[in-house]
C-alpha cells in the first residue's frame, strides 16, 4: 500500500487530517508531519523525514502539504532523499488525503493514485 | 573574499538579525503571519552554534552548512529560501578558500536564482527578491566597472534599499502576504528587509578590510 504523510504548519491539522482520512481508510499507512519539534507553527524538515520514512516500502509514498514552508520544506527533503517513489502531490490537503487514502486501501499504485488525487483539484462543492 | 572574512560576514548577519528580530516580527504581524524575526533568529542562532564546527571548512562546505542548518531549523518559509540560496552559493564555491570578485558575483547569482527556483517567484511580487535582484545588478554592474567587491557591495546595498522602499508601493502576489491582496499596499516586505539586513552585515565586514 502506498504510504501518505500529511504536512502542516499545525500539528492539530494534519493529526486532524489523518484522522479524517483513518476513517475512511483504516489499513493505508498515514502519519502527520505538522509543526515544529516544540509543538508551535512552523514546518520541521526532521519531522517530514522521519514520517516518510515511518510509512515508506516498495509501492512509495504520497506526500501532501498545506501551504508555503510546508510545499517548499518538503521539496528539499525529497530533493534530499533523492527517492522516485517518494512524490509531492499537487491537491488541496483535505480533499486530497482522503482520496489518496482510499485509493491507497484500495489498491491503487503510486503513479496512478496520484494521478487521481490530482485529478481533484478542480472539484467543487457546490453546483452551480 | 576568504574563509575568515566568511566567517565574520556570517557572524555579523546572526548578530543583525538576533537585533533586527523584533522589527522584522512586526513588519511580518502587519501583512503575515507574524512570524518572521522569531523564525530567522532561530535559525541564525543554531548557526552560530554550528559556526566552531565549520571553521576549518572551505567556503563551499561553510555555504553549505549555513543553509543546511537554516532549512532544518527556521520553521518558516524563510527557512527553504535562504536556506537553498545559501546552500546552491556553496555549490559554486566548492573546495574554494577565496572568491575572486567575480567569484562572488557568480555565488551570488547562484544564490539568487536558488530563490527563484524555490519560491517559484520573480521580482516584483513583494518578496525578498525586490531586494536581491537589483541588489545582484548593482553588484554585478560595479565588478564588471572594475570597482572593488567592497565599493560594488555598497552600491548593492543602495539598490536593495531602493528595493525594500519598492516593496511598499505593489501588492504582494507570492507568500503569506498575498492572501491580503490590495492591503499589503503600503507595508515594506519583512523578506526583502531581511535580505537587506544581510547584505548590509556583509558590507559592513568587507568595507573593514
Amino acid at each position: 500500500m502506498v504510504g501518505i504523510v500529511i504536512i502542516s504548519h499545525s500539528q492539530k491539522l494534519a493529526e486532524g487530517v489523518v484522522e479524517l482520512a483513518t476513517m475512511m481508510a483504516d489499513k493505508v499507512p498515514v502519519v502527520a508531519a505538522g509543526g515544529l519539534e516544540d509543538g508551535s507553527l512552523g514546518t520541521s524538515y526532521d519531522k517530514i523525514q522521519a514520517a516518510i520514512e515511518s510509512v515508506y516500502s516498495d509501492d512509495g509514498v504520497a506526500v501532501l502539504a498545506d501551504i508555503g514552508s510546508s510545499v517548499m520544506t518538503a521539496e528539499i527533503v525529497l530533493e534530499d532523499m533523492n527517492r522516485s517513489n517518494v512524490i509531492l502531490v499537487d491537491c488541496p490537503l483535505v480533499e486530497g488525503a482522503i482520496l489518496a487514502a482510499v485509493e491507497s486501501q484500495g489498491g491503487r499504485e503510486l503513479e496512478d493514485l496520484i494521478e487521481h488525487v490530482e485529478a481533484a483539484r478542480g472539484a467543487k462543492k457546490l453546483m452551480g | 573574499m576568504d574563509t575568515k572574512q566568511l566567517l565574520a560576514i556570517i557572524a555579523a548577519i546572526v548578530k543583525r538579525i538576533e537585533a533586527e528580530k523584533d522589527f522584522l516580527t512586526q513588519l511580518d504581524n502587519e501583512i503575515g503571519d507574524g512570524d518572521h524575526g522569531i523564525n530567522l533568529a532561530r535559525g541564525f542562532k543554531s548557526v552560530e552554534e554550528k559556526l566552531p564546527a565549520l571553521a576549518d571548512k572551505d567556503i563551499g562546505a561553510i555555504l553549505k552548512g549555513v543553509g543546511t542548518q537554516l532549512v532544518s531549523t527556521v520553521g518558516g518559509a524563510s527557512g527553504p529560501l535562504y536556506g537553498t540560496a545559501f546552500m546552491k552559493a556553496g555549490n559554486v564555491c566548492k573546495g574554494k578558500t577565496a572568491l575572486t570578485a567575480e567569484e562572488f558575483v557568480a555565488a551570488f547569482e547562484a544564490a539568487i536564482n536558488g530563490v527563484k527556483m524555490r519560491g517559484k517567484a520573480v521580482e516584483g511580487e513583494k518578496t525578498m527578491l525586490d531586494a536581491l535582484c537589483p541588489a545582484y545588478a548593482a553588484l554585478k554592474s560595479g565588478v564588471d566597472g572594475g570597482k572593488t567587491l567592497a565599493d560594488s557591495l555598497a552600491d548593492a546595498v543602495k539598490a536593495a534599499a531602493s528595493g525594500v522602499e519598492f516593496t511598499k508601493t505593489i501588492i504582494a502576489t507570492k507568500g503569506r502576504a498575498a492572501y491580503l491582496g490590495e492591503r499589503s499596499l503600503g507595508h515594506q516586505d519583512p523578506g526583502a528587509t531581511s535580505s537587506l539586513f544581510m547584505l548590509q552585515a556583509a558590507q559592513e565586514i568587507l568595507r573593514e578590510v
